[in-house]
């Protein structure tokens, strides 16, 4: 126990003492919540729309009117026809063009019904079926506007629609920010927690300091919790840092209790540092635990359902979600976010993150060797 | 009882193609309270065989034993009573030299008090600077906080990996003295060092080379088993001297020694005669030539030939 107290004593002088450890560990978090929830908006703006209208009537400027005045698209283009419309597109002046036929407003009146147009430049695939379903909201909105004109005798509606209200349940406004913050935390304290301890272990190994401590009498266990518990207070403050910023700054109220949290985040915690000893039993320079840990955590936080949802991946995928310590945690704090949900709801995270971590932990006590073959 | 005893020992490493034989089954065994000098130059097996007895390397076959306890089934044991120095600076350099050794104190589970007296006539030396960081200090009061952490435990054997090596002539010399000086404590101590002249300051030396031991014995012993009389020679142009000498066919060696050059010869007889006229024929100037009693570099040297 001594020992112990002397080695959690000594690597919390040598952080305290590392004006990068600090720098990183306290800049980075801020600066990644202060600035990607902001920008990383998945709400699509300012598409840039290319019109070609070969009608000329009052109808085909009221729609062109009635799309731009929705805020998420720009008229940028305004073509007589429509090869030179697509020229547009293709400098990227334009990433969508409504062609309005000769005749759409004679044809809407008279047939009663009438054709438009749309192109989109699917090259960035989210703005394309975004602006594509936003300009045919729009559109059909239109088309209802209308309808509502012309009707004269309410005998009977001559085309029955079903009109579908939504109504957003735990975030009844969509905010972007309440479901991308916490997420983003999690990803922040998934590289302190991979990537630092790792490194640590490993910069002994390069300095030669480990020779020292390999011969002493210390046993395996003490050593690895002597890395494990420093990094584990780093990343818990860290965790709550973060949560301040959100509420500070965003507003975000967890609807459950911070103690879940951090009781999920310990656990948690404990897998994400195991996984870090273990890449530092293997890694023999700062360069390979880094490149290594760079590489896992890129796939943990890509296949996380921080950026898409896992239901949305194919089978495969899913299936490697499950082995994903990230996804868990993203889950959890969206769950305790914005549900509410108490240790009762994630118990079977709780189960698994248990599991990863006594998995990680006593493969890297394992494989950790005091003395070489 | 004897402080460190090795018996056959091997170890070879293995890369993708090629497998290099680090030690090639070494014997030999030190006495208690000694201080044993591994000499050999570098790649010899050195630190491969340090690494064995302080149990941070397994041998692939052969037994060892340090303080009576087996390296491989009783390396617990032995973790508590060896000090160990490696060849480069291990210790936190981000630490202070107080903190160095109050944490090296704490995981052998002592403390600096208990074992002062030990590690004072260095310690006090290094102590004005006990606030610095390990990493600022020069390489001379490296050695002696690494030596003082080496020792706070008060082991009963002490393995220095190369501890001169890089480091100026005035601290080598107190380097050594502080060595004997433990010695009179009686703590065993296992030394390896490239600079043969170091071998002189042992108390027996073992010439190791390329994983094998040439030579066991005292400093003494190793010179008086040199039965050659021995040469040396000066002159103006001394490359050109060297090559005219070993083109010799008489003679059976000759080598560079600070400004001599140092001549043995296969026959015994009118050996003076033959350096003169070797000289002569070269017409070399300042021609300086005289019989000289061999010093341990010399037999190591003509060892290291055989």
């Amino acid at each position: 126990m001594r020992a112990l107290k002397f080695l959690l004593q000594k690597e919390l002088r040598q952080i305290s003492r590392d004006p990068s450890i600090i720098r990183i560990l306290f800049i980075m978090p801020m600066v990644q919540l202060l600035i990607l929830p902001l920008a990383a908006d998945y709400e699509i703006k300012n598409i840039n729309l290319g019109v070609v209208d070969h009608d000329h009537t009052e109808y085909s400027r009221k729609l062109v009117n009635k799309i731009i005045s929705s805020g998420y698209f720009r008229l940028k283009d305004y073509s007589a026809t429509f090869p030179q419309g697509l020229h547009a597109i293709e400098q990227d002046k334009t990433d969508l063009i409504l062609e309005i036929p000769s005749q759409f407003e004679r044809n809407l009146v008279k047939e009663n019904e009438a054709t438009l147009f749309v192109a989109v430049n699917a090259i960035n695939g989210v703005k394309a079926g975004l602006g594509g379903a936003y300009i045919q909201g729009i559109i059909q909105n239109y088309n209802q506007d209308i309808r509502l004109q012309w009707i004269q005798y309410p005998r009977f509606d001559p085309q029955p629609t079903i009109q579908v209200t939504s109504s957003d349940w735990y975030n009844p406004n969509m905010n972007y920010r309440v479901f991308m913050v916490p997420g983003i935390l999690v990803m922040l304290v998934t590289m302190i927690g991979s990537s630092f301890a790792a490194n640590n272990i490993v910069r002994e190994k390069e300095m030669g300091t480990i020779e020292q401590i390999n011969v002493s009498p210390i046993k395996k266990i003490q050593f690895i919790l002597g890395k494990l518990i420093p990094f584990w207070m780093l990343a818990i403050t860290v965790l709550t840092m973060g949560l301040l910023i959100a509420r500070l700054v965003y507003g975000i109220v967890p609807l459950g209790h911070y103690i879940t949290i951090y009781i999920f985040a310990s656990i948690y915690l404990l897998a994400i540092l195991g996984l870090g000893l273990l890449l530092s039993t293997y890694a023999q320079t700062q360069q390979q635990s880094m490149l290594v840990s760079f590489f896992i955590t890129m796939i943990f936080n890509l296949l996380s359902g921080l950026y898409t949802p896992i239901e949305s991946m194919p089978g495969w995928a899913q299936i490697i979600t499950k082995f994903n310590p990230v996804s868990y945690f993203i889950e959890v704090m969206r769950m305790v976010v914005l549900k509410g949900s108490g240790l009762a709801d994630i118990r079977y995270h709780i189960f698994a993150l248990l599991g990863f971590a006594i998995f990680f932990n006593s493969w890297a006590i394992l494989n950790y060797r005091k003395r070489s073959g | 009882m004897q402080a460190v005893i090795v018996e056959n020992i091997v170890k070879s490493y293995r890369t993708k193609k090629t497998v290099v034989d680090a030690l090639k089954g070494i014997s030999f065994s030190v006495d208690k309270g000694e201080i044993f000098g591994i000499i050999g130059p570098d790649g010899a097996g050195k630190t491969s065989l340090f690494r064995i007895l302080t149990t941070l390397l397994l041998a692939d076959s052969g037994n060892a034993s340090v303080d009576g306890f087996d390296v491989v089934k009783e390396y617990k044991q032995i973790r508590n009573r060896v000090g160990y120095m490696p060849g480069r600076f291990s210790l936190y350099q981000d630490l202070t030299v107080q903190e160095n050794l109050e944490f090296f104190a704490a995981i052998f589970n002592t403390s600096i008090e208990e074992n002062y007296d030990l590690v004072k006539d260095i310690y006090q030396q290094i102590e004005p600077f006990k606030m610095r960081r390990a990493g600022q200090l020069s390489g001379g009061m490296k050695q002696k906080l690494a030596l003082s952490c080496a020792l706070i435990h008060k082991p009963s054997v002490l393995f220095l990996d190369e501890p001169t090596t890089g480091v100026d002539a005035v601290s080598r010399k107190e380097f050594w003295e502080m060595l004997h000086r433990l010695k009179l404590q009686g703590i065993s101590i296992l030394v390896s060092t490239p600079y043969m002249v170091e071998a002189s300051l042992c108390d027996r030396v073992a010439l190791i080379q390329k994983g094998e031991i040439l030579s066991v014995n005292t400093p003494k012993g190793v010179i008086s088993e040199f039965k050659k009389p021995l040469w040396a020679v000066r002159a103006n142009e001394m490359f050109r001297l060297m090559k005219a000498i070993k083109d010799d066919p008489s003679v059976e060696s000759c080598y560079p020694f600070g400004q001599y050059h140092h001549v043995a010869f296969k026959v015994q007889e009118n050996n003076k005669e033959k350096l003169e006229q070797i000289a002569q024929k070269g017409n070399y100037t300042q021609v300086e030539i005289h019989s000289i009693e061999p010093n341990i570099e010399d037999c190591f040297m003509a060892l290291m030939k055989e």
